[in-house]
């Protein structure tokens, strides 16, 4: 097999909580806490969870927007951990970012035009004229026209803006996008008109994408593969088809039947989780998950469930549950973690 | 369909606001009735008036710049517009209460859960401090709250997001308001969190047998919690129907674009999810005619140049705004 476009191994970022008199580390919060994972070429990768469960910071990770504790960040099978500040620069062509507050990621003061040729400047790409008609072209791949060049982004609805900071982040032409929450700021409306503009991306310019939301639904519409957080870690990951298919983890299924579906003949059978996600800083021992799980058995309060494979070697079907820890096992160890 | 008399009853209600580039009309021409033992969902995305609509309602639009033009909110035979602030502090929270949507902006920081409620307690009931503590303590548990009391000398800070607004609708219900309006209730809540809630709050609909206005812009929510929904758009109601009739076959345009806009779960590949073209327009600059005709696949030239209206009153099972409804 050849070489995948992005091989997160083990990454780990943990955060100090300082406090007392001396500021000294008290605590620390493991945000993303031992990550493994692979994109390849001209797929999408969604990634969902629920607020606190490191997603967003395993984005900014990747791209060592924030820098990782531990692990290795692969793009194109060479390491980026090690990389200067300047080949990071040169590096960052390739992988680009989208945020979910198309409020507050574009400069007020700029004009559009500035703002989506800026990476252009930046990484000095043609000569003047030759950046202009790139800037047009981006309009067109995001569906705006030419006459919004001019004007500044307090002119725009949320889902314009979207749309330019997804131009800005075409600009380089990147391989691979981590997409932040990109429409979960947006209405139902304008959130679907988005979609699409991404869903494009993928198909006709060949953009990986890295699709952080906490909306399953969402995440189905334009992932090939989907991983599933909680406290840091995955604990599920498939292709998206097996994966809403036949979702293994209690977590994963929880989170599935707690959406409020728009259809008012399925009455749902829904598995209402109870308590709260808890606090990262003090995650429970064993299993993370057991405190709130339905299935929970004994081993789960002392015992870290490793990474097994539940599906097949072709189809991989990766869980972190003791309740195919067995299972895998007996598999003769078909992929489990080392 | 016979449901007795309505709780609430909302007429021809205009809100304006005034703004640099002149008034803004948010709520344009409402009327609906809300019945006991009903939950009334009103929904529509950023802007069309679902949140003043229920501002209105408890006289809590800030003026200036806002302010009610014209229309009635009549609840037990008063009409709310024109009572005097004094006598509308009385119902708030006592027969009428609203919950938000970030607990944290409806919650003093400064002040323990337990005390907010006995304020409120006493304010409105006859109670002395133990006594509404003791209710207060009780209303925690109903809405689920683990270990009430001890909770209930918390600081809001101190609470999951969850726990704040299972909090802040037990100070909400410790009344047994007629009418609890729930502006987005539970979207700043993680969908775990936010399944207990609703879950929570049709419990206690059906226990209080009160009426609740649920106004959310996430039709999953309405359709688990609601029988009987309005959608706006633009400032006015567009579309009033049961819940059934409005998810199975929605007869304004706008709601059938909303229903099959949302990405939902599925088990057949979708390549492009159906849209509604364009985008909202600017309530400053609206057309004459339809206001959604810009974005409808349905339009005429009619459309253009005359305003549909509601084709059935207040009283009716449904209705439709729109010259040209699916069938």
């Amino acid at each position: 097999m050849s070489t995948p476009l992005l091989k997160v191994v083990d990454l780990k970022k943990h955060f100090p909580v300082r406090g007392g008199l001396f500021r000294r580390v008290q605590a620390w919060v493991r945000a993303v806490d031992g990550v493994n994972f692979e994109l390849e070429r001209e797929r999408t990768l969604g990634l969902v969870g629920e607020s606190g469960c490191g997603k967003s910071t395993l984005g900014r990770t990747v791209l060592r927007l924030t820098e990782p504790t531990g692990g290795d960040i692969r793009l194109n099978g060479e390491s980026i951990r090690g990389l200067s500040i300047q080949q990071m620069k040169a590096k960052r062509r390739e992988m680009q970012i989208i945020y979910q507050d198309p409020y507050a990621s574009l400069s007020p003061r700029r004009l559009i035009g500035q703002t989506i040729q800026e990476p252009l400047d930046v990484h000095g790409i043609g000569t003047p004229a030759e950046r202009r008609r790139r800037v047009e072209e981006l309009l067109d791949i995001v569906g705006l026209r030419k006459q919004v060049l001019s004007r500044y982004p307090h002119e725009f609805s949320g889902g314009q803006r979207q749309r330019i900071g997804i131009a800005r982040a075409l600009a380089l032409n990147p391989s691979f996008i981590v997409a932040d929450e990109p429409v979960s700021a947006l209405d139902v409306s304008v959130q679907s008109q988005v979609l699409n503009v991404i869903a494009r991306l993928q198909r006709e310019h060949g953009v990986s994408f890295l699709f952080i939301s906490h909306d399953l639904a969402v995440i189905q519409h334009v992932s090939d593969d989907v991983g599933v957080m909680y406290l840091g870690k995955l604990v599920e990951f498939a292709a998206s088809e097996d994966l809403y298919r036949d979702p293994k983890h209690p977590y994963t299924r929880a989170l599935m039947s707690a959406i409020p579906v728009p259809d008012v003949k399925r009455k749902s059978r829904r598995i209402v989780l109870g308590g709260d996600v808890p606090s990262p800083m003090h995650p429970p021992a064993g299993c993370p998950f057991h405190p709130r799980c339905p299935e929970a058995m004994p081993q789960c309060r002392e015992v870290v469930p490793p990474r097994v494979n539940a599906g097949s070697a072709a189809r991989p079907h990766y869980v972190r549950c003791h309740l195919y820890t067995d299972v895998a096992a007996a598999g003769a160890g078909n992929g489990t973690e080392a | 369909m016979s449901r007795g008399e309505p709780v609430l009853s909302v007429r021809n209600l205009v809100v304006e606001f005034a703004t640099r580039y002149g008034p803004v009309r948010a709520v344009d021409d409402v009327s609906f009735d809300v019945y006991p033992n009903e939950t009334l969902g009103i929904v529509g995305e950023s802007g069309c008036g679902k949140t003043v609509t229920g501002l209105s309602i408890l006289g809590l639009i800030p003026s200036p710049p806002g302010r009610i033009v014209s229309g009635d909110i009549l609840l037990g035979g008063r009409n709310l517009t024109e009572l005097p602030e004094e006598q509308l502090r009385d119902l708030r929270g006592h027969e009428i209460s609203m919950i938000f949507q970030e607990p944290m902006t409806a919650l003093n920081p400064v002040l323990t859960i337990g005390s907010q409620m006995v304020d409120v307690l006493r304010r409105h009931k006859q109670y002395t401090r133990r006594q509404a503590r003791s209710v207060a303590v009780e209303m925690l548990s109903r809405v689920g709250l683990p270990a009430p009391g001890k909770r209930i000398d918390e600081y809001p800070h101190q609470m999951s997001g969850g726990m704040r607004q299972r909090a802040m609708i037990a100070m909400a219900l410790s009344c047994d308001p007629k009418v609890l309006i729930a502006d987005e209730p539970t979207t700043a809540l993680d969908v775990t969190t936010q399944a207990q809630v609703l879950e929570q709050i049709v419990e206690l609909q059906a226990e209080f047998h009160m009426a609740v206005v649920l106004i959310t812009h996430d039709l999953g929510v309405v359709a688990e919690t609601c029988h009987r929904a309005l959608v706006m758009y633009c400032g006015e109601v567009i579309e009033r129907a049961e819940i059934e009739s409005l998810f199975e076959a929605p007869r304004h345009p706008y709601s059938r674009g909303l229903l099959d806009s949302i990405p939902r779960l599925r088990e057949d590949e979708l390549e492009e999810l159906p849209v509604i073209p364009g985008m909202v327009p600017d309530l400053l600059h609206l057309p004459p005619g339809c206001r959604f005709a810009d974005r409808c696949s349905r339009v005429t030239d009619g459309c253009r140049s005359a305003r549909p209206r509601l084709d059935g009153g207040p009283g009716s099972a449904s209705a439709v705004a729109c010259f040209h409804p699916l069938s």
